[in-house]
């Protein structure tokens, strides 16, 4: 019964190829598990949307939306009619093409990062053995939809939302990347399924994910920072400032296109989330052993769901960074940091077992923070400023 | 420690969160249509014009004198005179407005309209749901609109009301006791001398302005008997008029025409 329940999303699918002849059985199932993520997350996301509102205002002891169904659940159907009907605005000198593209290239590469990201156990679109390398392909293609959005609006604004967020995504892309590294030189695997499998065993009843050893914990707190700066959320958000660019390089979208880009960020929070629970924190697994009964989507799913609470509070917590700040952040903490991070995984890798690899990989990962931290982001204080000016 | 700024805030994120569900005091939110915050004393938007009694348009204080009509700065008020007239608090016979209007789109709440005019008849409203959907005619208020009860004065400024209240009252006051004055004086008078005119007596409501009388001392006599009926003034008012109710529903032009009959009736009589 607890198997059948565990599997019940791939019982039924098979159930339903059952149907079909033998030559037709993997199109069919493939267009099957696709629409099922399709339409999942956005259904999560205006889940996720009304949440955020409610939370943030409860943070700032506000009511959040409350008029709109009973405690305002149904403001995301509000929202949605209204962007659904919205007028669709083109720029006159916007270049037309590039500018509709831009959105739909957006929540496509979005979606294609679920691909590979397993839901539960047997619960993968495509078990790929470069799971993690078509993940990061995916998600960087991103930054060329953001670009193109920015570039085609033929909008100040919008250029220098663009360009911010090429520079912060570009940047926070390579500590998102050595921070995944670790996992792979552990596992010795790119495959998602496989780093699931690897964390895959308890030891009293405890799990051992990879975030409970001094090298992963280091790597998840970068791939948060990373993660957060990648999807644009607070207070990564430079690239959508309201406050200095109207909306950054969605400015010149109204209507479903914006909708569309609200959808494709919040969708890349979820797969940002989704990738980082598999890597570090066990991906469908259980955290106790007996708790082994509840299926395994749903670990995923409350996962999931417990970063997204992550970041609103973030969200409600922090105020955006500066420009500089945000590049001193990523290039002479982030990137040092995780650098550090793989010899250390190197080092826990060939001590062998023991307290001492413990001991050790701590203490220069804690040494490092505290060096770094203080030496690193030390505020600069500058003298007074002399000006000079052309005769 | 780097950081350690950033847990303290989610700390205090944290602590925000859950408060607001557990303590009314953080959550200031007024839940405005269903819930509203009483308004304070002082509060003020738009003119209305303050009316004494029941009946809405035989009480109204105004008594047409367009001052502010001509202080009203961007020049809102807009006030046609009556040919007829009524008996005001005291029991004087006054013009009174054929109509009233504000344009309230145009009117800025200055209350300079408030501080000119001599007969306590305007005052300033606190209500402020007046959106309408009708751009031009839901924001011209006629007199009907703009008619509010003293008792919904005392309502919304209990302070003011109070202290104009006393004032009127003084004012009332000090003319019934010249009133009794000058009607003893006049009494005696006429028992002095017998052959003095007997109109003021005889024509409790008549005008100053037909009395005959050319002396000073006269023309005083004729204004007190005005003021002296004053209190019986109001009553044969209503009482001739069995059409009470009437006026109230009737448009303006009705409305300015009913009260003209019944004052005809009483001066010439």
């Amino acid at each position: 019964m607890i198997e059948r329940l565990d599997q019940i999303f791939v019982l039924l699918k098979h159930w339903l190829l059952g149907y079909l002849p033998e030559s037709w059985q993997t199109p069919v199932g493939v267009i099957i598990s696709v629409a099922c993520i399709v339409g999942l997350y956005p259904a999560l996301f205006a889940v996720t949307t009304v949440l955020e509102r409610k939370g943030v205002g409860r943070i700032q002891n506000r009511l959040g939306p409350n008029r709109v169904g009973p405690y305002g659940i149904l403001q995301p159907m509000a929202d949605g009619i209204k962007s659904l009907t919205k007028e669709d605005i083109v720029p006159t000198s916007a270049d037309a093409v590039v500018h509709f593209l831009a959105p739909i290239i957006l929540v496509v590469t979005v979606f294609m990062g679920f691909a590979v990201l397993p839901m539960g156990r047997n619960m993968v679109l495509v078990d790929m053995d470069a799971g993690l390398l078509f993940y990061f392909a995916m998600g960087a293609s991103t930054e060329l939809s953001v670009f193109m959005a920015g570039w085609s609006s033929r909008n100040k604004y919008s250029l220098l939302g663009a360009m911010r967020a090429v520079a912060q995504m570009i940047s926070y892309e390579v500590a998102l990347l050595l921070s995944s590294v670790v996992i792979v030189m552990m596992t010795g695997s790119l495959s998602l399924v496989k780093i699931v499998e690897a964390q895959n065993h308890y030891s009293y009843g405890l799990p051992h994910w990879f975030i409970f050893t001094p090298w992963g914990f280091a790597a998840f707190i970068m791939y948060a920072i990373a993660g957060t700066a990648e999807t644009n959320r607070s207070p990564f958000d430079l690239p959508e400032g309201e406050s200095e660019l109207v909306a950054g390089y969605h400015t010149e979208y109204s209507g479903f296109k914006f909708a569309l880009f609200f959808l494709g960020e919040y969708v890349a929070m979820f797969s940002i989330s989704g990738l980082g629970s598999t890597l570090f924190l066990g991906g469908w697994m259980a955290p106790v052993s007996w708790l082994q009964v509840v299926p395994s989507w749903i670990w995923f799913f409350c996962k999931l769901f417990v970063s997204m609470c992550v970041f609103i509070w973030l969200r409600g917590t922090l105020p955006r960074l500066r420009q500089d700040q945000l590049m001193n952040f990523a290039w002479k903490f982030v990137l040092p940091m995780c650098l550090l991070n793989l010899f250390v995984a190197g080092l826990w890798r060939f001590m062998g077992e023991g307290w001492l690899r413990w001991l050790v990989c701590s203490a220069i990962l804690i040494l490092a923070y505290l060096s770094i931290g203080r030496e690193g982001m030390r505020r600069k204080r500058f003298g007074p400023r002399s000006y000079r000016y052309a005769e | 420690m780097l950081g350690d700024g950033i847990l303290k805030g989610l700390a205090e994120t944290a602590k925000n969160f859950a408060g607001s569900f557990v303590s009314k005091e953080r959550m200031t939110t007024v839940e405005y249509p269903e819930e509203r915050l009483p308004l304070p004393e002082a509060a003020r938007n738009f003119p209305f014009l303050v009316y004494d009694g029941d009946d809405w348009e035989k009480g109204l204080r105004c008594v047409a004198c367009q001052i502010c009509e001509k202080e009203c700065p961007p020049k809102c008020i807009y006030i046609e005179k009556s040919k007829d007239k009524k008996p005001d608090y005291v029991g004087k016979p006054q013009i009174y407005p054929a109509k009233f209007d504000i344009d309230i789109s145009v009117c800025m709440s200055c209350q300079i309209c408030v501080e000119v005019c001599p007969f306590e008849a305007i005052k300033m409203n606190t209500e402020f749901e007046l959106a309408t959907d009708d751009r031009f005619g839901g924001l011209l208020l006629d007199r009907k609109q703009l008619a509010r009860s003293n008792e919904y004065y005392h309502e919304i400024h209990p302070t003011e009301a109070d202290e104009v209240d006393a004032r009127l009252a003084a004012e009332k006051a000090k003319v019934e006791a010249k009133a009794k004055a000058a009607a003893e004086a006049a009494a005696t008078k006429a028992a002095a001398a017998p052959t003095g005119t007997p109109a003021p007596a005889s024509k409790p409501a008549a005008s100053p302005e037909p009395q005959p009388a050319s002396a000073d001392k006269p023309a005083e006599v004729a204004k007190a008997p005005a003021a002296a009926t004053a209190p019986a003034a109001p009553k044969p008012v209503p009482g001739t008029g069995t059409d009470g109710p009437a006026p109230m529903s009737a448009d303006d032009k009705k409305n300015a025409e009913t009260p003209a009959k019944t004052n005809e009736g009483e001066p010439k009589a």
